[in-house]
């Protein structure tokens, strides 16, 4: 699993700045979390304790909240997040049959992050674009009438860009 | 900008608006919907803008929110001329310009063109639109959504203003309830009546609430009216708080729609420099508030009293219904929830009148209800219709049939827990009573179009694993019976199956239906008992036969090559990961059944369409 180094101090700075505009009301729980979620790109431990703290609600109740919403993830998610629409417009027209070959062609998992921390997979339902479907979502880019084949074609670019910008680095 | 301090000050702005954009340039309308966004119309976009710079030619360019016609994306219409043009590329934005802007020709190529090749330059004599009716749909094509002022040029916030000078809350909720609406989130309650019951509701504070939380797989009516229209919303929202009695409201969208939520809090703010949302609106003592929440991603929110337990902030589980909403609703106080398309509705009616919006439709269900007629049909889309119109006008004269001249095999209505209807039933009246009738519902207005390819089991299979896993889990039936529903249907699509099972299932699926506490579960079965009724036939080639009719379930087909399509040219073998297919170049290859996975790489692939599977 990938991880990721958190400071609490930092976090807690981070935070008090971000969310400075809530008037810390329970109604606020599920947006305030949704904001930290955009910034670090999935809600670390020391983030829900800031929330709890503040905004008083038990732990217990944060993770039910976590938990029941899809929106949210408690694992570091990787640099580039596709989702893949499987909603029924896309799953008639065999956006099944991408999902198995990310997996089987390209070891990418859905709802898991890749080792390397390159991708995360996500499946979605229904993103409103059935008419170019299937879709697959890279980094909030939409991308219609996917194909096995297509998919392949941009997972290796990605991959591929990926090693040049490390070799650049190194 | 100051606030409209009277309505007459509205009126007055209006006739300034309409005077200043009366015919004076012509307007590129460049549909923004999420399907051509998804096309790349933000590239058109940019190449029009450039074009018109470079040769010094003024026109109204205006991104739109969806236009409807998803399937020719991306789209631009050429007013006042009425031009359609599709499939729009980057590089044809300079033939446009020279010749339908500069000029007033047409650029026949890419205009729309019927079966027999006949072009149809007129965006309202094609076909796809020509057999609509749009009311609420109306006025998206024609505003930019981030303007205020091109929705009050079309009228907009007329019937506001008319609602709070010249009617009594009690006058509004009444011509509402003659108006005969009901409820677009799928429901069908009388809205009329709703309303009624909120307002003589005991409370010190009352709710309004927009539901935006459109779950559905394959349904984006509500996205596309929050993109294209958000004022139309607001200003039904608007009227029914004045009618109700309320002066908070708020709004519960999705969050996978980041765009609705962008353009419905520009709605907001624009609407408050207005005076038209705030304190003493229009100068009257009618005061209103919206907040904007989004939603968390769970489709039970979609539920009126789960959607209320997320607004407060806690998991959206919804409660048994025994006691109202509007009575105890959000924080336990009179709450009135309607869906989007049901808010934008509601202008529509008080513009039009009573008399002739009850003129559409038949004799229980009035107005028009829109779709998203999606799947393996020619022309995808967001349609609009009046209540009571055939399915096979939608699939037929708006959808134009079935892709790729496959044969029809099934109609979804209603999302997942609507039904599958065969070809039989294609001239059922689409209205809320009739689908109900048939084993099938309204929903919020999703059509899923399936061909011959497609696999009724599996197709059920897929709703019921949507289901259970968006189940809240709360009670049994719904959270055991759904996912033991699911399970028998794993088997029979792996060819293990039993005559017996079908029993079984049939049994959980009316206890689910009958026990479950909300109508999530109460639904859950729905896809299975209608697919049980008209096509239980596939489910005995499945158990018997161990067939798969449409060529879907893994375990029970193989693919082969047709030897007089094959030309040989090696492309299945070279993405074929097994290395299952073996062949001479130019020469007929052959799929290795043993080592093939069937995954459908090669199929996808083949030029000549020479790989089938069965």
């Amino acid at each position: 699993m990938l991880q990721v180094e958190m400071n609490k101090k930092k976090v807690d700075a981070e935070l008090d700045e971000m969310l400075a505009g809530y008037e810390r009301d329970r109604t606020e729980v599920i947006m305030v979390l949704q904001d930290i979620q955009d910034k670090y790109n999935w809600l670390p431990q020391e983030a829900l304790t800031y929330v709890a703290k503040n905004w008083q609600i038990p732990m217990t109740d944060m993770y039910h909240i976590v938990t029941f919403y899809k929106a949210f993830s408690l694992k570091p998610r990787g640099k580039h997040i596709l989702q893949l629409c499987l909603g029924t417009a896309c799953h008639v027209r065999e956006a099944p049959f991408i999902l198995d070959a990310l997996e089987r062609d390209h070891g990418i998992k859905n709802r898991e992050t890749t080792d390397d921390g390159l991708f995360t997979l996500e499946t979605v339902n229904c993103v409103g674009a059935c008419a170019q479907g299937p879709i697959l979502i890279i980094d909030g880019q939409m991308r219609g009438n996917m194909t096995q084949t297509k998919v392949g074609g941009i997972i290796r670019k990605l991959r591929k860009a990926h090693k040049e910008e490390v070799a650049e680095n190194e | 900008m100051n606030k409209f301090a009277s309505a007459e000050e509205l009126t007055r702005y209006q006739g300034e608006l309409k005077r200043k954009t009366n015919g004076a340039l012509k307007t590129i309308s460049l549909c923004g919907g999420t399907g051509c966004k998804a096309c790349g119309c933000n590239e058109i976009h940019t190449k029009l803008v450039e074009e018109l710079n470079l040769r010094e030619i003024r026109a109204d360019i205006k991104v739109t929110g969806c236009q409807g016609f998803c399937e020719m994306a991306p789209l631009i219409v050429i007013r006042p001329d009425d031009t359609l043009y599709i499939q729009v590329k980057p590089r044809d934005i300079p033939e446009i310009v020279e010749k339908s802007i500069a000029g007033n020709e047409i650029v026949d190529r890419l205009v729309y063109h019927d079966s027999d090749g006949k072009p149809i330059p007129k965006e309202s004599d094609v076909p796809f639109y020509k057999a609509q009716l749009r009311l609420v749909s109306k006025k998206t094509p024609y505003i930019d959504p981030m303007e205020i002022d091109d929705y009050i040029a079309l009228g907009g916030y007329s019937a506001l203003a008319k609602v709070l000078t010249s009617m009594s809350p009690e006058e509004v909720i009444s011509e509402v309830k003659k108006s005969g609406l009901r409820g677009r989130g799928g429901g069908g309650f009388p809205t009329g009546r709703k309303w009624e019951s909120c307002r003589k509701a005991e409370g010190e504070r009352k709710f309004v609430i927009c539901n935006a939380d459109e779950g559905d797989p394959g349904a984006f009516m509500d996205c596309a009216l929050l993109e294209g229209n958000p004022h139309q919303v607001l200003e039904g929202m608007l009227i029914g708080a004045y009618a109700i009695g309320s002066s908070e409201g708020f709004i519960y969208v999705r969050h996978e729609y980041p765009r609705a939520v962008q353009t419905f809090s520009n709605a907001l703010f624009q609407a408050g420099e207005y005076g038209l949302l705030g304190k003493n609106i229009l100068g009257t003592d009618f005061s209103f508030e919206v907040a904007i929440n989004r939603g968390g991603g769970a489709f039970v929110c979609g539920e009126s009293t789960a959607l209320m337990a997320s607004l407060e902030g806690r998991v959206g589980e919804p409660r048994a219904k025994y006691i109202h909403t509007v009575e105890h609703g959000l924080f336990n106080l009179p709450s009135n929830l309607n869906n989007v398309e049901t808010w934008a509705t509601v202008p529509a009616i008080i513009d039009m009148g009573v008399e002739e919006f009850t003129k559409i439709g038949n004799e229980k269900n009035k107005g028009t209800k829109m779709f998203s007629l999606v799947g393996k049909i020619k022309n995808t889309g967001l349609i609009e219709v009046p209540l009571g119109a055939t399915l096979r006008q939608v699939v037929f004269d708006i959808g134009g049939g079935i892709a790729k001249e496959k044969a029809f095999k099934a109609i979804q209505t209603g999302g997942p827990s609507g039904g599958l209807l065969p070809e039989g039933m294609l001239d059922l009246p689409v209205d809320f009573d009739k689908l109900w009738e048939a084993g099938s519902m309204m929903g919020s207005g999703g059509m899923i179009v399936m061909d011959e390819d497609n696999c009724v089991v599996n197709i059920s299979r897929y709703f019921l694993n949507f289901l259970k896993d968006e189940s809240c889990g709360k009670c049994l039936p719904c959270r055991e019976g759904i996912r033991y529903m699911m399970e028998i249907l794993e088997k029979i699509e792996k060819g293990e199956g039993t005559m017996e099972d079908l029993e079984t299932l049939e049994e959980i699926a009316h206890t689910v239906a009958d026990t479950s506490i909300c109508g999530l579960g109460k639904s859950a079965p729905n896809p299975v008992l209608s697919s049980l009724t008209y096509f239980k036939d596939e489910y005995i080639a499945h158990i018997k036969d161990k067939k798969c009719p449409g060529g879907i379930c893994k375990a029970l087909i193989n693919y082969y090559i047709l030897e007089d399509k094959c030309n040989g040219c090696g492309v299945c073998a070279k993405v074929c990961t097994m290395n299952a297919i073996t062949g001479k170049k130019d020469q007929v290859h052959r799929i290795d059944l043993d080592l093939c996975e069937k995954c459908g790489a090669c199929l996808e692939s083949c030029p000549t369409e020479a790989i089938v599977r069965r």
